[in-house]
């Protein structure tokens, strides 16, 4: 049995639901995207037949997935691109480390990657001695805090812009005082140029992998992925191993409901393919390009028919903007990689449903994020499966740390509850007393405490339904 | 033990097989079709949204607009690929004077502090455009190296009326991208642009601050 350890997210967003300037960033920034996204999805056939046809694509990649894997690398090693598989987080940051040293690489600019923040690869390098410098605005900006993303397509959503403008005066160099967007962001331009100039390799993600011609797709609207993957010499790519997808004209409604769903865009800014490093003839472009595929648990999930939904993800987003939840605590509440609806139900899968135990309660259950995911994930049902896996060991999944999130309180409970429920004399008196004295119970009582912070305190009924059936004849009495 | 490969296929194919392929039915990306002239209209309307500039042109007189657009801004020089027949075309029209045309025909490494720091904008062809959603299809390679549409602050990108394409989709097919793709390829529908800073959108964040479309009426 697993004690009360790890309440991380509890106490996190008790904290945050305090910060009317966290609250209010966070406010503001969701219902924007709320908006924007509505718009872009005028027409709700157009928007059911896209998530249709989005859901099966991705649901087709993952039955083929071990041949699509297989082709893909076999395409990517015709192309020129050199392929590197990983079990675990620390195999894919030592792999990284061994390419860079390979080539006597210092320094690293990186393009926006969710996986590589599951890896905490640039704390790695720099215990290596080797500079990771995060590119991507948001990145960039929360990278000079020594913070973490709040949110996977906007990692600095919880700042505004004084917030940034007295972090910019602060920590760069000969940077003046501004709240002007755009003199804040010619700041970072400044910088950041001459951090792409200067880096002896570039590091990105991956948002579709294609198997048929072997190329690794990237979306941004900053530029600063096409600058982390094409200037320095050296390129290496890291990805989840569900990312793949067979064709690439299979990436064009998965890339429409992508960029439309995480931020109101119809189109991203770029939307890169990279088939392989610089070719014959060619001025520039990488001299190498490696790719990391990662596991994690990965595989794990895979070999749970219902679990495997979680890998149809297409990491856009959509499911915390629309998280009442995620809304009025924000990001890091949630103290993981993936915040969220979507960080609720993936990590727990990757580190253990009792290790994360807090995560899958800390949902309402609402059914929002699933109404809005663009490929269907039944994100709620999940929930409420893992939530089932946290507390039985019995269940004969694979689900890791399953039975380990049982508390003592609620098994405790529990088994009071059966202790009265199977006895009729002792339930009778039960309810009798509940009946006519849980009125007077105080709305502080210890395990009604939480319910009633911010809810009416429930009364019973001044009758158990036995009494009346009783006392009204009923032919059950 | 057995590599991680070997080790990760072995459990994704332990999992078996769970049902039957789900169809494809790709109805809502068929109904994307437009006339020529619409997809123009499109086109240009998507991406003068993400502050995307046109400048219209005909087939004979597209590098005289190119030109001019040069000399109205100041720009010292233009970067372009001499071995791409757009390219070459451009620095046949080219006279003498003004801005000068700078050949990207050395490997970037003998080049990148000048890329950087020196040259005032980049001219590109393009292989079509995207009606549905706005944007420009790149392919760059030996003639036509990647940089050139990224570094420079401004990007001029050549682009025919009659390449336009309805959707993303359709132009991959088109294309015969799915088939074989070059080392990279990209479609690019503005300047670089971010909205990290409190949802304002700022443009010119990394790459070009401005995208020039000279669109040439080639569908007569």
């Amino acid at each position: 049995m697993h004690a009360e350890t790890e309440v991380h997210f509890r106490d996190a967003a008790a904290k945050a639901l305090l910060d009317p300037q966290l609250r209010a960033n966070f406010r503001r920034a969701m219902d924007g995207l709320i908006t924007k996204r509505k718009a872009q999805f005028p027409d709700p056939r157009d928007l059911q037949d896209l998530r249709d046809l989005s859901t099966a694509i991705r649901s087709r990649s993952l039955l083929n997935l071990p041949e699509l894997l297989e082709q893909f690398e076999a395409n990517c090693t015709k192309n020129g691109i050199k392929v590197h598989w990983a079990e675990t987080c620390e195999q894919a940051n030592e792999l990284i480390l061994g390419i860079m040293q390979a080539k006597g690489a210092k320094t690293l600019v990186k393009g926006k990657s969710m996986v590589s923040e599951e890896m905490h690869l640039n704390a790695f390098l720099e215990s290596k001695g080797i500079e990771a410098l995060e590119s991507d605005l948001g990145e960039y900006i929360i990278q000079l805090d020594g913070e973490t993303p709040s949110h996977i397509i906007m990692p600095a959503i919880h700042k505004n812009k004084d917030q940034i403008a007295r972090q910019f005066s602060q920590k760069i160099k000969d940077a003046k005082y501004t709240e002007d967007v755009d003199e804040l962001t010619a700041m970072a331009r400044k910088v950041l140029r001459q951090k792409f100039l200067d880096a002896d390799a570039g590091l990105s993600g991956v948002n579709f992998a294609v198997a048929e011609t072997g190329t690794l797709c990237l979306v941004e609207n900053e530029g600063n992925g096409r600058m982390s993957t094409h200037v320095p010499p050296l390129h290496i790519a890291v990805m989840g191993l569900e990312k793949v997808v067979a064709r690439l004209e299979d990436v064009a409604p998965l890339y429409a409901i992508l960029t439309r769903s995480a931020t109101g865009q119809a189109v991203s800014t770029y939307f890169n393919m990279i088939t392989g490093p610089r070719g014959a003839g060619e001025k520039d472009g990488p001299q190498e390009v490696h790719l990391v595929i990662l596991d994690n648990g990965r595989s794990r999930i895979y070999a749970d028919p219902q679990l495997r939904a979680t890998l149809r993800c297409i990491r856009c987003g959509a499911c915390m903007n629309h998280c009442p939840v995620y809304t009025r605590v924000g990001g890091h509440a949630y103290e993981a990689v993936y915040p969220g609806p979507i960080g609720k139900i993936l990590t727990p899968q990757m580190e253990g449903v009792g290790v994360r135990h807090d995560l899958i309660h800390g949902s309402s259950l609402c059914g929002a994020c699933g109404e809005v995911c663009p490929v269907e994930i039944p994100i709620p049902e999940i929930l409420v499966r893992l939530r089932r896996e946290a507390t039985h060991e019995d269940l004969g999944s694979t689900v890791a740390g399953k039975g380990t999130g049982r508390t003592a309180t609620e098994d405790w409970a529990w088994r009071l509850w059966a202790g009265v429920t199977k006895r009729p004399v002792l339930y009778r008196i039960a309810t009798w007393f509940a009946t006519r004295f849980g009125k007077a119970l105080p709305a502080g009582a210890p395990l009604i405490k939480n319910w009633t912070q911010s809810r009416t305190k429930p009364v019973p009924a001044r009758r158990s339904l036995s009494e009346r059936m009783r006392a009204e004849g009923g032919p059950h009495a | 033990m057995p590599d991680p490969r070997t080790a990760i296929l072995g459990r994704l194919r332990a999992a078996g097989d769970s049902g039957p392929l789900p169809a494809l039915d790709t109805a809502v990306l068929e109904r994307r079709q437009w006339p020529a002239a619409e997809r123009v209209a499109r086109l240009r309307k998507g991406m003068e949204a993400v502050h995307t500039e046109f400048l219209d042109a005909t087939p004979a007189t597209w590098p005289a607009v190119v030109r001019a657009f040069c000399d109205r801004e100041g720009l010292k020089n233009l970067l372009f690929g001499p071995a791409c027949q757009d390219g070459a075309a451009l620095a046949a029209a080219w006279a003498p004077g003004g801005t000068r045309l700078m050949p990207y025909d050395r490997p970037v490494e003998a080049f990148k502090q000048e890329l950087f720091g020196e040259v005032d904008a980049g001219f590109t062809s393009t292989v079509g455009g995207v009606a549905e959603t706005g944007g420009l299809l790149l392919m760059p390679g030996p003639a036509e190296p990647r940089l050139m549409s990224l570094v420079p602050p401004i990007h001029i990108a050549l682009l025919r009326a009659s390449t336009i394409q309805d959707s993303f989709w359709s132009a991959v097919k088109a294309l015969g991208w799915g088939r074989a793709l070059p080392p990279n390829a990209l479609m690019i529908s503005g300047p670089s642009k971010t909205a990290d800073i409190e949802q304002t959108l700022a443009y010119g964040v990394h790459g070009p601050k401005r995208l020039i479309v000279v669109l040439v009426d080639d569908l007569a």
